[in-house]
């Protein structure tokens, strides 16, 4: 068995888990019912009486939430407690400009420092250590969170935000003993790349793991990561609907993400018929929140693809994995017909490594009434391309790969190093002009 | 052999000419450019005085750039000069991978640069009675 953070709960018994989920789901409707009108008007709607529900079998008859309930009650219509209560508030903007807006209660600020030091744990962190956050701080959850969490474990944190990787890479160098990093995982990759073109090679740190989060990554990032920054990198998983990162995360053994179920209810539901898949089988992840106060949700779901890996983890914690997340069913891209996820088009970029570097775009566009797919990614800065056939091989091999993962065919740009405007939240990778 | 920067060049207006405009403020004196272009991308190879410093220039200036060891052979300035030098190169079964030739037109002389894909190219060609140039093609 691995290091818990907290054992007692984290490989708890599954019949403990399951009876705690039901008690906490009974205690959540009549309290939604009380204090938010419009899960009173939903659980109306659907003709459920809160008082009724007796197992967690019951829960796959009850209403979803979606983000558009949440924007429609900005800011404060879904809170279940006075404001007064609040001690936080998050916010996350969609690409239409509307607002979520979130709310933590003392408590679910603790429960959720708890969620992340569960996550730092799971990846090698102890209390001796430092963590040197580069998540943006602020209304985005990521910063705060591994912030809250790591001090909750007692760790070092060193708050740098997002930005300067000149000094990102100085601090890095400079002031951590040991420990990890925290950040999205192109913003590693950003700063793994700046190390080197400064000259500091971060595989010689003593840093021995990453924390990854906020947008999907595939196993050959991992790959590339952990060799260009030489740590262990796992990948953590959250929204702030639900809490922030912390839902869910992967342990040592890499597989899969292991949820909270101390805190959260997980569902997988077909995307079209929205009803619950068979274990294993993949669908739209679902969440129920047991133990939050200041915005509870029921069956919230996020759209994001995946499914539950069965079977117990080698690790020895209960709590139940998903499978890292490919995509959202909202970021799929319908081209000609065929779905595609940006992150299959990360994996087959990643499996040419050496030759192009870890940034890419793809640009969608009409041509004469038929979708056009453009996958743009920079050439690797090592790579020798004063040899042109060279160069005009890689392309249309890369171009080859892509259409026999995808099925789709592309316009394949490889464009010249550092390009690709960098990010230092979440990465720009599609571009719509449709 | 002599050096030879090549600086990678998206099409994308504009790029030759700050291209241009970033060595004329770094005071490098360019003696041969040779733009190779695709579809998608032009490779912009080029023979200049302090090669180091333009490199660096250009690199702070946000380019791609690699430098490259080329064969500066010298040509005769006589009809059929440079046809014996590719002629020695094929009966030798040496690789060529691309090649250019600049004339320098106060001495007349003919100058072609080479890439090899094959390691002993420069012998075959001093033993075809070629004269190879060092790194300071022109101001020798
Ligand atoms: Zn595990």
């Amino acid at each position: 068995m691995s290091t818990m953070f907290n054992p007692a709960v984290e490989a708890a018994s599954r019949d403990h888990i399951e009876s705690a989920q039901a008690e906490g789901l009974c205690r959540l409707l009549p309290r939604l019912y009380a204090a938010v009108p419009s899960y009173r008007e939903k659980l109306d709607g659907a003709g459920i009486n809160p008082g009724d529900l007796s197992s967690l079998d019951d829960l796959q008859h009850l209403p979803f939430t979606l983000k558009d309930d949440l924007r429609a009650a900005y800011p404060y219509k879904m809170f279940a407690v006075p404001t007064r209560d609040i001690v936080r508030i998050h916010a996350s903007s969609g690409t239409t400009g509307s607002i979520s807006v979130v709310g933590y209660t003392r408590k679910d600020i603790r429960d959720w420092s708890e969620c992340v030091a569960r996550s730092l744990v799971a990846a090698g962190a102890g209390p001796d250590d430092f963590l040197h956050i580069a998540y943006g701080y602020g209304l985005f959850t990521g910063g705060l969170g591994l912030h809250y969490g790591a001090e909750y474990l007692g760790a070092s944190v060193i708050p740098i935000s997002g930005g300067n990787t000149r000094r990102q890479v100085q601090f890095l160098r400079d002031l951590m003993p040991t420990g990890g990093l925290a950040c999205t995982p192109s913003y590693a990759a950003l700063l793994a790349e700046s190390a080197l073109l400064e000259g500091t090679d971060l595989t010689q740190l003593p840093l021995r793991f990453g924390i990854f989060g906020a947008e999907p990554w595939s196993e050959n990032m991992r790959k590339s990561l952990e060799a260009s920054l030489g740590i262990d990198a796992y990948d953590i998983y959250g929204l702030s609907e639900i809490m922030g990162p912390g839902v869910a995360f992967e342990c040592r053994e890499k597989a899969g993400l292991h949820v909270n179920e101390d805190q959260f209810i997980v569902e997988i539901v077909d995307k079209d018929t929205k009803l619950p898949v068979p274990e294993g089988a993949y669908g739209e992840l679902v969440f129920t929140t047991i133990a939050k106060e200041g915005i509870p949700l029921l069956r919230y779901n996020t759209h994001d693809i995946t499914r539950i890996i069965p079977g117990a983890c080698a690790c020895g914690r209960t709590h139940k994995r998903i499978e890292r997340i490919t995509g959202r069913s909202d970021d799929m891209i319908i081209v000609r017909g065929v779905n595609v996820y940006p992150s299959q088009i990360e994996q087959v970029l990643l499996s040419f490594e050496g030759k192009l570097a870890p940034h890419y775009q793809v640009v969608l566009t009409r041509e004469a009434a038929l979708d056009a797919m453009e996958v743009r990614v920079e050439l690797a800065p090592s790579f020798d391309f004063d040899e042109i056939r060279a160069l005009e091989q890689l392309t249309q091999q890369v171009r080859r790969a892509i259409a026999e993962a995808l099925m789709v065919r592309v316009k394949m740009t490889i464009v010249e190093p550092n390009s690709i405007a960098r990010s230092e939240g979440k990465a720009v990778r599609l571009i719509d002009n449709r | 052999m002599a050096q030879q920067l090549s600086v990678f060049l998206e099409n994308a207006p504009g790029r030759l000419n700050e291209m241009a405009r970033v060595l004329g403020e770094t005071q490098v004196n360019m003696h041969a450019l040779f733009v190779a272009d695709t579809n998608d991308f032009g490779v912009a190879r080029i023979i200049c005085d302090r090669t180091e410093d333009a490199a660096a220039a250009l690199r702070d200036a946000g380019f791609s750039v690699t430098t490259t060891d080329v064969v500066a052979v010298e040509i005769p300035d006589t009809p059929g000069a440079l046809g014996k030098l590719f002629e020695a190169i094929a009966a030798a079964e040496v690789d060529i991978s691309y090649c250019y030739c600049v004339v320098d037109p106060t001495t007349k002389k003919a100058v072609s640069f080479c890439r090899f894909k094959t390691p002993n190219a420069q012998a075959v060609i001093e033993e075809a009675g070629f004269r190879i140039f060092g790194d300071n093609v022109f101001h020798s």
